[in-house]
């Protein structure tokens, strides 16, 4: 299969290929990693007449800690994230998320920016960026503008982001103390995605009550869903069998599955519900070390 | 018609060069314009691997990027194992440990397995069987290539060592 024709564009800055987007309007994709991109082209599902590569473009690719926060500049491949001493240390539920994402050679172009904005619900970084509180960074013509996560998926395939913006970068505040994350994935097969994903972070204090949670689902509604009636009832609350066992149950409730071939919606559920399970207490294991 | 590009690469040390419509694959420009077949083309929608060759190093699947986002970059395809008339390390250990069948996923898994074996010279089991995890094989299940994998890993050791 060969994509339909386009023309291609390659601006070395930012500001060139916001340019371009405003030049060439809604006909314009901005090709990053390319690995859901490029196959949707060759399906017929996205018929770009344009696409602006912005792989040329120098300090789009980066992981660091500067500020209270953790930085990735939204060109970084799922590869490098996987492999990160800092964030396999400090964001373990981020390192989970990448290791299950395709397969080796999807994630050595794909991108986290690209993850993000093609805002497909069956992608792994949203539900963990959702149970992070991460923060977008969209770059238009008049600068940079922060976009709390909550508010970045709007429908499926479709985010906040206005069409002459790019995502240039994730932030990720930087957990406090006893604290810790964990992403828990069913897949049919390496490189499918998620039958059901949860992703789960939590604090606790020394009496090891929930001092803060989040908790992000994949693959169980039009857009990546935040356990928000889960997280509710576990916050305040000491961490134990039956607690999370409750909080599993309210996660299973706030999924809204669809039945597919990966399954009908109520064994989805139930996916939600022992995933959770399993997320939260990796999360206290790992809050605990 | 959209305008064509230049396209100009480093393709298993030999500089290659050719015009190419932004919607050409990188797999038909190594297989097409350069003549190089033993790079696959299975699925054709990035889950098989068979059409894996190395970009600057790092193994990918060449029927999901566009020729013209290769330009400029050293690319490997199975082409580039053998050396002077010599086996690779990992040719002769699909070959010692019947790594292969029909051998249709071949060229991709030793792309893959050079890739691993360049960062990770002893690999265990799961190191390899994480490494070959987005190729897809429906001959062998797997043994036999974990073995191969294991074999070339011995002997670009003893290679490295003599």
């Amino acid at each position: 299969m060969i994509p339909p024709s386009f023309e291609y564009l390659k601006p070395r800055t930012v500001p060139e290929a916001i340019s371009l987007l405003e030049e060439h309007g809604e006909n314009a994709k901005i090709l990053s990693g390319g690995q859901s991109l490029i196959p949707m082209m060759k399906f017929r599902l996205a018929r770009p007449g344009w696409l602006i590569d912005i792989n040329h473009i120098p300090n789009l690719a980066y992981i660091r800690e500067e500020g209270g926060y953790l930085k990735i500049g939204g060109l970084t491949r799922e590869a490098d994230i996987e492999s990160s001493d800092l964030i396999r240390s400090k964001f373990p539920v981020l390192h989970d998320t990448a290791f299950v994402i395709a397969d080796p050679q999807v994630r050595n172009l794909a991108t986290i920016g690209g993850n993000l904005a093609h805002a497909d619900p069956a992608n792994d970084h949203p539900a963990t960026m959702l149970a992070l509180g991460a923060q977008v960074v969209a770059t238009g013509r008049r600068g940079e503008r922060i976009i709390p996560i909550e508010e970045f998926f709007v429908s499926i395939f479709t985010t906040a982001l206005q069409h002459d913006e790019i995502l240039t970068e994730i932030r990720v505040p930087v957990p406090p103390p006893g604290s810790g994350g964990a992403y828990f994935k069913v897949e049919r097969k390496v490189g499918d995605f998620a039958t059901a994903a949860v992703a789960a972070q939590a604090t606790l204090d020394g009496q090891g009550v929930c001092q803060g949670v989040g908790i992000g689902m994949t693959n169980v509604g039009p857009i990546p869903i935040k356990a928000r009636t889960a997280e509710g009832f576990l916050k305040g609350k000491t961490l134990t069998e039956i607690t999370i066992a409750e909080a599993s149950r309210l996660a299973a409730g706030d999924a809204q599955p669809s039945s597919d071939s990966r399954g009908p919606a109520e064994y989805k559920k139930a996916l939600v519900k022992e995933l959770t399970k399993r997320a939260i207490n990796r999360a206290i294991e790992r809050a605990r070390q | 018609m959209p305008k064509t590009h230049h396209v100009r690469v480093r393709l298993n040390g030999v500089d290659h060069e050719a015009d190419v419509d932004p919607r050409v694959l990188l797999v038909h420009f190594i297989r097409e314009t350069a003549g190089l077949t033993g790079t696959h083309i299975g699925c054709d929608t990035s889950n098989c691997g068979a059409c894996t060759v190395l970009l600057d190093g790092r193994p990918i699947k060449s029927c999901t990027l566009l020729a013209v986002q290769a330009d400029g970059s050293d690319l490997t395809t199975v082409e580039g194992l053998m050396h002077d008339g010599q086996l690779h390390p990992i040719q002769e250990g699909f070959h010692q440990e019947h790594g292969l069948q029909c051998g249709f996923c071949t060229p991709g898994m030793m792309m893959s397995a050079l890739a691993l074996l360049g960062k990770n010279p002893n690999p265990t089991e799961q190191d390899i069987r994480w490494a070959i995890s987005g190729n897809l094989c429906r001959c062998t299940g797997y043994q036999n290539i974990v073995k191969a994998i294991q074999y070339a890993g011995r002997k670009m050791q003893q290679g490295a060592s003599a």
